[in-house]
């Protein structure tokens, strides 16, 4: 276990409006399968940056290692260094469970936990030691992930009894809830209809303001919508044949989809690739 | 024609091909022959257990109707005597079967937990996995030899203790499956929500993934009392037997199974009738558990 206290000091200590996450030369393997070569990349605070690029370059693989995810999977071993708030996260004095506490997530699939619409959002805040008003607390997620109007009559009612999207949207408001700093989302609205992704895309301009945001998808217009900056990456076969993910190209969201630099960005973003 | 919610079809756009095809008449005929063979044999799966049904409730159900309520308030009477019940044994199967699962349940619950949640396939989790299924083979008789030595030969006495733990070695493989089925049918996605939010694994099995799969743990519960509830041999020297209550769980203690394997063989008509009884009341409180179970399991989250 991890030091807690040092561990607040020093992101207490650390200079606001830098990135928040810094990512150095970043390769990740799953055994001695290379997914991810390479990757340099800055998270500014406060900002969304998308990720984007053809299936299997390895945006899922990078995301799940900001809130070390991949520590479940067995044989998944990351390279180089990756800092929060200038502190390595794969440092040995780190407790993963300590950095999934700052970094939450939201999942591709929906997944609510077999509880209460209340409890599901009272359950998290409650394991991270959340001392205040539990009712204001629910109300106030619930309200920022723009669920509170459609569920408040129904708090006791079980959160898997909610449409596709209301459940997207209470795992957000439950991600919200325990206030981390960053909020990983892969592929939040995949399983959603338009309206619903519209109403999350919309909570994601709204949770800007607190959070920082890293969202995958696969939807250019979502990422033009929504993401500050994207990244673009790509797939290539490596010398020993197997193909590996890296990133093409970072920049402003405008400067990728307008006058990306790469021409690999660009047959992509205007759908001629591959 | 078109209604206004129907686009203009032609009537061509419909397919208009003949189905009066004829089958090989053969075919026909083979179907329906191994239909009947199917149904035949279901009937003949079902006959054994239609007639023990049928055997219990024609011996047995006089015997409870003419001494209602005696059957269940009074104690067996000693041979030539009319009458009389077995209220000893059916408060000893209870006591029994609930000491075995006293000792069964968090054992069973608290393994099936590391098997599946923390261990995860590792070389401990396996090898215990391994056991269960050798303990689910091992014989009610030697699960009774082993009560036996560890817990009769100590005290000094058979005992209602004793016939629980015995029954427990019985219950406890039951208990550990069901709940391992039930912990594994939550989803993947649950879990990694519940890392997601930073719970520990602790954390996340007590208060998200157990919960979700006690329908599970209530139905392996409610399945292992079922057994344990028909279970003779383990039993007949441990918990051996009583002619009266047992004043203490330190006593031998009068179950229905041994009640019914003694007087079965007895050489009194009496008796004997007390046998029919009892064992329809075991029959009767084994349906009753098992269909408990059934509406337990039906109630699942996932
Ligand atoms: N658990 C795992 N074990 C082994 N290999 C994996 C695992 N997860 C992903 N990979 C491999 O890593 C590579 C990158 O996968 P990843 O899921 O990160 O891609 P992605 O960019 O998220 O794709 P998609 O857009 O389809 O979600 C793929 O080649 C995949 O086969
Ligand atoms: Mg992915």
């Amino acid at each position: 276990m991890m030091n807690s206290s040092t561990y607040s000091d020093a992101i207490d200590n650390s200079a606001a409006g830098h990135p928040v996450i810094r990512t150095e030369n970043v390769s990740i393997f799953y055994g001695n399968f290379q997914a991810v070569r390479n990757v340099f990349l800055d998270i500014p605070k406060n900002k969304v940056v998308a990720f984007i690029g053809p299936s299997g370059c390895g945006k899922s693989t990078l995301l799940r290692c900001y809130n070390r995810l991949n520590d479940l999977i067995p044989g998944a071993r990351v390279e180089g260094k990756i800092t929060y708030q200038n502190i390595d996260l794969y440092d040995p004095k780190v407790d993963p469970v300590e950095v999934r506490r700052r970094i939450g997530m939201v999942f591709q699939r929906p997944n609510p936990f077999p509880k209460s619409i209340y409890e599901n959002i009272a359950f998290g805040a409650r394991i991270n030691g959340y001392k205040g008003d539990m009712d204001e607390l629910v109300e106030r997620s619930l309200r920022s992930a723009a669920l509170w109007d459609e569920v408040k009559d129904k708090l006791k009612e079980s959160g898997l009894s909610l449409s596709g999207g209301q459940q997207q949207r209470l795992c957000i408001a439950r991600t919200v809830a325990i206030e981390p700093e960053v909020i990983l989302m892969d592929e939040p609205c995949s399983a959603l209809d338009p309206i619903s992704t519209l109403r999350v895309e919309d909570l994601i301009h709204d949770l800007k303001q607190r959070f920082t945001i890293i969202i995958v998808t696969h939807n250019m217009q979502q990422a033009s919508r929504v993401a500050d900056y994207t990244a673009f990456f790509n797939a290539e076969a490596g010398e020993t044949g197997s193909r590996f993910g890296y990133l093409v190209e970072y920049d402003k969201t405008e400067h990728i989809f307008n006058a990306p630099k790469e021409k690999s960005t660009q047959d992509y973003v205007s759908g001629r690739f591959g | 024609m078109s209604s206004p919610n129907q686009p203009d079809l032609n009537p061509g756009d419909f397919a208009s091909s003949e189905i009066n095809y004829s089958v090989a008449q053969g075919r026909k005929v083979f179907g329906n022959v191994m239909t009947g063979l199917v149904l035949f044999c279901v009937a003949l799966a079902l006959l054994p257990l239609g007639s023990i049904l049928f055997m219990l409730l024609t011996n047995g159900l006089s015997r409870l109707f003419t001494d209602f309520p005696s059957v269940f308030t009074e104690l067996p009477p000693p041979p030539l005597v009319d009458g009389g019940g077995f209220r000893n044994a059916i408060i000893g199967t209870l006591v029994t079967c609930f000491i075995g699962a006293l000792i069964s349940v968090p054992f069973g619950v608290l393994t099936a937990i590391y098997t599946v949640e923390f261990g995860q396939g590792n070389r401990l989790s396996q090898f215990v996995r391994f056991c269960t299924n050798v303990l689910s083979g091992v014989p009610s008789i030697i699960a009774g030899l082993f009560a036996y030595g560890i817990v009769v030969l100590a005290m000094g006495t058979f005992s209602a203790i004793a016939g629980g733990v015995a029954l427990s070695v019985l219950m406890l493989p039951i208990i550990i499956r069901t709940t391992e089925e039930g912990l594994k049918s939550i989803p993947r996605e649950v879990r990694q929500g519940l890392v997601g939010i930073g719970a520990t694994n602790f954390q996340g099995v007590f208060s998200v993934i157990l919960p979700a799969a006690l329908p599970f743990v209530a139905t392996g519960v409610t399945l292992a009392l079922a057994r344990a509830a028909g279970e003779t041999a383990p039993l007949l020297f441990t918990a051996l037997f009583n002619q009266f209550d047992a004043r203490s769980l330190r006593e031998p203690t009068a179950t229905l199974s041994v009640l019914i394997y003694n007087y079965a063989i007895a050489p009194y008509k009496n008796q004997n009738e007390l046998a029919w009884a009892a064992a329809l009341i075991v029959v009767l409180m084994i349906l009753s558990v098992s269909i408990l179970a059934r509406t337990l399991t039906s109630r699942k989250v996932y």
